[in-house]
């Protein structure tokens, strides 16, 4: 199967967000976790579930990436422009929270 | 300007008030987003690609400067410090909170704003022509009218649910700058052979995956029966539009499917009905209430000819070009309209920063009897200028790097969000927009091509106007790659026209060369005193056609 991220929107903010190990929710694409077989997609979904339940997340899914050197890479226009921000400029791109480091590509 | 009464107030707080409720239902889970998106909808809040959208309401574009500098303080302290002017004569924020919504709606309400209708399938913000009141060829001010169909339609309890969402657009003056003809209801103002005043009413226009240019359902109708024959056309919309598909459910294609005759039938048999059983239509005590609030300001008699202003243009030529491309006839004289693009070569079309709001704000106070209008080209306009304090104002919009002269103009291009920001969006806008402004950036080249629409939208919806544009440039997605279909000869005015598709798409790196191409073939083909348009339909698409993809 093709590797496979949960990302969804961050409830209070809306902000672009992945699934990490342990449940976590990063906004960071290179801390996602990857899903390359049936059970961690699995996993990922009832984890994600339970983060809509929780008023977590919204409107969580699944995208397809390549994996890199430097992490998971999202394949379609959509997915890169939701990693990195807004293309328009640089004053808008991704910038995590407590950290200047930009995240995705 | 209008300003709102007891009740107009208490309601505007009201909603703000169960809105807080709502969205702290939410926040707690005691709202799954199933059930408070409808909710969010219908107080203008989406939530796109990267964070919440807040779509303010700008009733007919027209904003005092008390408004406008709420604005930019919103924008500086609850978003990303800017704004985004819509086509249609909206604010768009880009980055609020959720929890912060609350607080935006209530510091709106202080300035006699809100977000109500801006979303949801209901009667939207009523847009008008951006020189209501002011414009010289104008028959009457149709804001008068615009606002009447704002408190009507304002959470109408029968139009709250319609099949889809509607928009009306309304001009006053024979040329039409409202884009009436691509609206669900288009007014036109006219006056009947007694001076009467009244409206041409084009019904079923519109863009998005099925453009239609709209059609005259009403000739003339007496202004005094706008509302009573409004209703009668949603009543029937409301009834017979489709539910059950989509993209079938807007009054175009109602319109299209029973045909005009028909259409006018059922119409005119519904208004008679309506006007048996009650009067609807307002009494002109309060028509004439409303219109005191836009009655003309007094201007201050001014010579004839203003020999700074002429003496300014001689000496400073970038001045000059700004008052020939930037500045429409008032029809006081000695008074201007000054037009603020909002697209410099290079950056986003609409988007203004807090300090441009200000700016703007500050320039309106001191020069324009404090109004600012938004157009739905997304720029601004300073609609009360005195010719003798032109230069005041452009030297200060400099500065404020908001003086393009472009108005009309190939780099005054009307660009929707696109994938950047929007969730329905297949490719981007804005960044092909910047591109084709850095391309065009020779601003007496520009000037010197003539009037030229170029219209970008980032999916079929049509945000972006494309399918009125002289050139429409359409992203679509093709296998995860940007790919944009190219129009030409669309138009948006009193002779509105749908461009007509000249070829396969080209891929995001080749579009703006396919553009320059397009306009190298119009400048190559232009005969004296023609523009964009006249040579396009001199020529015809076939010249175009080869010059893009050769003789194949």
């Amino acid at each position: 199967m093709t590797a496979q991220v949960m990302t969804a929107n961050r409830l209070d903010d809306g902000a672009v967000v992945y699934l990490a190990p342990e449940g976590a929710w990063s906004e960071r694409l290179v801390e996602a976790e990857v899903a390359e077989d049936a059970a961690t997609l699995h996993r990922l979904e009832a984890e994600a579930e339970r983060a809509v339940r929780g008023q977590l997340v919204v409107g969580p899914y699944l995208f397809t990436v390549a994996l890199e050197a430097e992490g998971p890479r999202p394949i379609g226009q959509r997915e890169i422009i939701r990693a990195a921000g807004p293309s328009v400029g640089t004053d808008f791109k991704v910038v995590a929270a407590n950290d200047n480091d930009r995240a995705g590509n | 300007m209008y300003r709102y009464d007891e009740f107009d107030e208490a309601f505007v707080r009201q909603r703000v008030a169960e809105f807080r409720e709502q969205v702290a239902r939410r926040l707690s889970g005691e709202l799954t987003e199933e059930q408070f998106k409808p909710l969010r909808l219908m107080n203008g809040l989406y939530l796109q690609l990267h964070a919440y959208m807040l779509r303010v309401a700008i009733p007919y574009g027209t904003l005092s400067s008390k408004q406008m500098r709420r604005l930019a303080w919103i924008a500086r302290t609850y978003d990303r410090g800017y704004g985004h002017f819509t086509t249609r004569q909206n604010i768009q924020f880009n980055w609020p909170k959720l929890g912060d919504i609350p607080d935006i709606l209530d510091s709106l309400a202080e300035v006699e704003m809100h977000a109500i209708q801006t979303s949801g399938n209901c009667i939207r913000n009523v847009t008008a022509d951006a020189y209501a009141g002011v414009a010289a060829d104008e028959i009457d001010d149709p804001r008068v009218y615009a606002e009447v169909l704002r408190q009507w339609s304002t959470l109408h309890p029968e139009f709250s649910f319609l099949p889809r969402k509607f928009k009306i657009a309304i001009t006053g003056s024979p040329h039409d700058r409202a884009a009436i003809k691509v609206h669900d209801i288009g007014l036109r103002m006219l006056r009947d052979d007694s001076g009467a005043p009244g409206f041409e009413v084009v019904v079923g226009g519109g863009q998005g995956r099925t453009p239609v240019v709209g059609e005259t359902v009403r000739d003339f109708l007496p202004s005094e029966h706008l509302i009573s024959y409004m209703e009668a056309i949603l009543r029937v919309y409301n009834l017979l539009g489709r539910r059950d598909n989509l993209y079938k459910s807007r009054i175009k294609i109602l319109v299209k499917q029973v045909g005009i005759e028909e259409f006018r039938r059922l119409v005119e048999a519904e208004w008679a009905s309506i006007r048996e059983g009650w009067e609807l239509d307002l009494p002109e005590s309060e028509v004439e209430r409303i219109g005191a609030y836009f009655a003309p300001p007094t201007y201050e008699p001014v010579e004839l000819i203003d020999l700074g202003f002429a003496q300014a243009q001689r000496q400073d030529p970038a001045f000059a070009q700004w008052v020939r491309c930037n500045s429409f006839p008032h029809k006081e004289t000695g008074y201007t309209i000054a037009v603020i693009s909002l697209k410099p070569e290079g950056g986003i079309p609409g988007d203004a920063t807090a300090e441009q709001m200000e700016v703007v704000a500050d320039l309106a106070d001191h020069y324009s009897l404090g109004e600012i209008r938004v157009a739905h080209e997304q720029n601004l306009v300073l609609p009360n200028v005195k010719k003798a304090d032109l230069y005041a104002v452009w030297q200060a919009l400099v500065k404020a790097e908001l003086a393009t002269p472009n108005l009309g103009l190939i780099t005054d291009m009307i660009a929707c969000p696109g994938l950047d920001y929007c969730n329905l969006a297949n490719a981007r806008s804005i960044p092909v927009a910047q591109r084709i402004g850095e391309r065009f950036k020779d601003r007496d080249l520009v000037e010197e091509l003539g009037p030229i629409t170029l219209n970008i939208s980032g999916c079929i919806n049509a945000c972006g106007h494309h399918h009125v544009a002289n050139i429409g440039l359409l992203g679509v997605d093709k296998k995860g790659q940007e790919f944009y279909q190219i129009t030409l000869g669309g138009r948006a005015d009193e002779h509105a026209a749908i461009g007509e598709i000249v070829g396969p798409a080209f891929s995001y790196d080749q579009v703006v060369d396919a553009v320059e191409t397009i306009v190298t073939t119009y400048r190559g083909q232009r005969q004296s005193g023609e523009v964009f348009l006249d040579t396009y339909q001199r020529i015809g698409i076939q010249p175009f056609k080869e010059k893009l993809y050769g003789t194949r």
